[in-house]
């Protein structure tokens, strides 16, 4: 046998292969991402179920079967002439204005409604990343602007706006009041917290871990309730602060506590190599800080903060819990009105309260993902 | 001659340094001091006793569900903390297996090549991670489990449970003298598996041969205390839950305070763990699947053997700190009326001495002494599986 003989060579023709699957157009799509396997069709199956079985039942009861108008209970009660009663949004309505402002006078809401116009335009300003001279928008939005609604929404009698006490401020006014004196209080203690963290100095650094580590531990609930129980007996009689300040306080020494790890991890993502050339420079610690180290470390975290800011959003609700009557509370008080009890009511408040805090949520969530994506445009160089 | 090396002498910015670090110190004490001293007045003028005194007195209010003997009109401060503390550790160690199960597979679902599915799993992350918890206890207690039925129209469930708007009841298992066997069968089950699991490990590494265990250990653990429960003579009642005129009788009841604080603590916390899960599962390279596939695994060992193991090294840690999120977050309690340590002791307790500093503090420590021992132990973990290069 010779060499040649072992080499395979194909007399005939391969046959065709059948026509690969349709890859492009609609039913292409669809056998790729809905039908590829017989495991994958029952998973389709299964939740093509699931959505039949869910939306349409919600749909009839937040939009189709909803009542939108009626001034009192029996709009709103199952009743011959309409025995398929949804959600009760004419309750929503009648109810609106103590959502938003709460026991505040009438007379008076327009200030509240300018308190959140000028904090719209505040946040704007800083948000947009396009915006001129965005550093004079954050002296607006953390300097000016609190003192401003300080005297705004509590009153000032020297030019004539009467005192409101804050035991009259509610709904969505105190849980914005809440998160933005929050957010404004957090961020700065936070950064300072985390520089201290990772000082040099021995008592600065021990306090700083401290707090944060002890914060951090603890439920909310019980940092509120230190805050309203014990910081009353913790000065003078006289100093007493009110009920929606304490509250405060406990929210805003809880956020900064996570506002200062996510600074931390902010500062721990700057090359060293930026410390040294700051200090080769000659720049004094501050001015390290504040001119090299910050605002690339800031820039960095950004999207952490305003998650936190969102964490914050949602805790807000909280103080419910300490007797302040944020949207929440307002929810739960006027679900509670016997003009309007149905079996209905509680379910359309929950909806209308889940939809407010979806929305502000989700709005700052989708905020974070467009400056992550802007963010890595710019490294992608 | 010997050079008595001298210490050199102090920068003008170390100086500043000291003073600063002097005033903070000055500063806190102070602080510290004179929260002291009105606290001493302020609680004195309240004729609010100080101490841990109140401990052994007795409690004297009731409270709705109790894992240890409790009687309001004997048992004491002391018992009512406990009372509390397990109530806590109940609803959150339930909720935090409940939350595992849910958010692994949500996690997975959102990975999923099947759209619906991803879509799906992605939109209930979308829309539980933006809703507050605390409305969402509210709505589950308030809107749905309040809702049910009363009474005397109870839903009966398949399997002798009642369901009502007073919570859940199923029949109560009552354990026969001989029960103990059955136990003492599971007990050996799981100790043969362990030594029988070890064993095929070693052999694997000795003679490559793969561990076949499963079917053994289903015998071991399921089967054979089977046997012995029916050799035993089936040494098994239950008593089911039965209509009274003004309650229901017999049987195990769950609070609907507990069954939606645990429903709203699970459901919350699963979207966060998905999306743990999701980024623990995309953290490791496509370069290990193509690795495993080029080795001939299966998908399912792909999976088993190489994908999780390095997906568990990143989700362990944020796991944990959601595991600690649920244990704090159980202290939203408060709000629907379950008594959990914060509702029982920072409530009621702190209500009734006023001993407001004690209270509290003692609250905390609990909740910081958890965290601080689950951080030592994720320390640890993370010790452990650290990737020892050479």
């Amino acid at each position: 046998m010779t060499a040649t003989d072992r080499i395979y060579l194909r007399q005939t023709p391969a046959e065709a292969l059948p026509a690969p699957a349709m890859r492009a157009g609609v039913l292409g799509w669809l056998r790729a991402n809905l039908f590829s396997s017989p495991a994958n069709i029952a998973l389709t199956v299964i939740c093509a179920v699931l959505i039949v079985w869910l939306v349409p039942p919600l749909l009839r009861f937040f939009v189709f079967d909803a009542v939108w108008s009626g001034d009192d209970r029996q709009a709103c009660l199952a009743l011959p002439q309409h025995p398929d009663v949804g959600a009760c949004w004419a309750f929503i309505r009648v109810w609106s204005s103590y959502f938003v402002y709460g026991f505040y006078p009438a007379a008076e809401r327009w200030r509240v409604d300018l308190f959140f116009l000028a904090l719209a335009f505040g946040i704007g300003w800083v948000a947009w990343l396009g915006a001129p001279r965005r550093d004079l928008g954050a002296i607006y939005l953390f300097v000016v602007l609190p003192v401003v609604s300080y005297f705004l929404l509590g009153g000032l009698p020297l030019v004539g706006l009467v005192s409101v006490p804050t035991t009259q401020w509610g709904g969505i006014l105190v849980t914005i009041v809440v998160a933005t004196v929050g957010i404004a209080a957090s961020l700065p203690l936070g950064i300072l917290l985390a520089l201290g963290r990772r000082s040099a100095m021995p008592a600065v650094k021990f306090f700083s871990v401290i707090f944060i580590e002890f914060v951090r531990g603890v439920p909310l609930i019980t940092v509120l309730f230190m805050a309203s129980v014990m910081l009353p007996l913790f000065v003078p009689d006289r100093f007493a602060p009110d009920k929606l300040v304490r509250a405060l306080i406990g929210v805003a020494l809880f956020a900064s506590a996570y506002m200062a790890e996510v600074a931390r991890g902010g500062l721990v993502s700057i090359p060293r190599g930026q410390y040294e050339a700051a200090q080769a420079l000659g720049l004094p610690y501050w001015r390290m800080m504040g001119l090299v180290i910050l605002p690339q470390a800031l820039q960095v975290t950004l999207p952490n903060i305003v998650n936190t800011f969102i964490g914050l959003f949602k805790d807000t609700t909280l103080v419910f819990i300490v007797g302040i009557f944020d949207f929440l509370r307002t929810i739960e008080a006027a679900r509670g009105d016997p003009h309007w009890i149905t079996p209905v009511t509680s379910v359309t408040g929950y909806a209308f309260a889940a939809l407010f805090y979806f929305v502000c949520c989700c709005g700052m969530s989708r905020y974070t993902r467009n400056v992550e994506a802007r963010l890595a445009r710019a490294h992608r160089r | 001659m010997l050079d008595i090396v001298q210490p050199a002498p102090l920068s003008r910015r170390q100086w500043g340094n000291l003073a600063l670090q002097a005033a903070l110190v000055v500063v806190v004490v102070g602080l510290a001091y004179a929260a002291y001293v009105n606290a001493a007045e302020n609680l004195a003028k309240a004729h609010i006793a100080s101490g841990f005194r109140f401990w052994n007195n007795t409690a004297g209010f009731d409270i709705s569900q109790t894992l240890i003997n409790y009687s309001p009109s004997t048992s004491t401060f002391g018992q009512a903390f406990w009372v509390g503390l397990l109530n806590t550790l109940l609803v959150a160690s339930l909720g935090i297996v409940l939350a595992t199960v849910l958010g692994f597979a949500i996690g997975i679902a959102r990975l999923s090549r099947n759209w619906l599915v991803a879509h799906l799993a992605g939109g209930y992350v979308e829309l539980i991670r933006n809703i507050p918890l605390l409305l969402q206890i509210l709505f589950w207690y308030n809107a749905v489990l309040k809702a049910l039925p009363d009474l005397r129209s109870s839903l009966s469930l398949p399997g002798g449970t009642l369901l009502n708007n007073r919570g859940l009841f199923l029949p109560r298992p009552q354990f026969g003298e001989r029960f103990g066997f059955v136990l003492a069968a599971f007990v050996a089950g799981v100790i043969a598996t362990i030594v029988l699991y070890i064993w095929a490990h070693r052999r694997q590494d000795l003679t490559g041969e793969p561990p076949r265990t499963l079917s053994y250990a289903l015998a071991l653990i399921v089967a054979l205390p089977l046997v012995v429960f029916f050799l035993a003579g089936a040494p098994l009642r239950f008593s089911f839950p039965e209509m009274g005129r003004f309650n229901v009788l017999g049987g195990i009841e769950i609070l609907p305070e507990f069954a939606a604080l645990l429903l709203a603590l699970a459901i919350y916390t699963a979207a966060f763990i998905a999306e743990v899960v999701r980024a623990g599962v995309l953290a490791v390279p496509h370069g290990q699947t193509e690795a495993a596939q080029a080795l001939g695994l299966r998908s399912g060992s792909t999976l088993r053997l190489v994908v999780i193991p390095q997906a568990m090294r990143v989700i362990v840690p944020p796991l944990t700190s959601q595991y600690l999120n649920l244990i704090k977050n159980s202290s939203l309690a408060v709000a629907i009326g379950y008594p959990d340590l914060v509702q029982v002791f920072a409530g009621s307790v702190l209500n009734i001495t006023g001993q407001a500093v004690e209270v509290i503090a003692m609250t905390m420590a609990v909740y910081l002494f958890i965290s601080l021992v689950t951080s030592l132990l994720m320390n640890l973990y993370g010790r452990a599986v650290r990737v020892v290069e050479r």
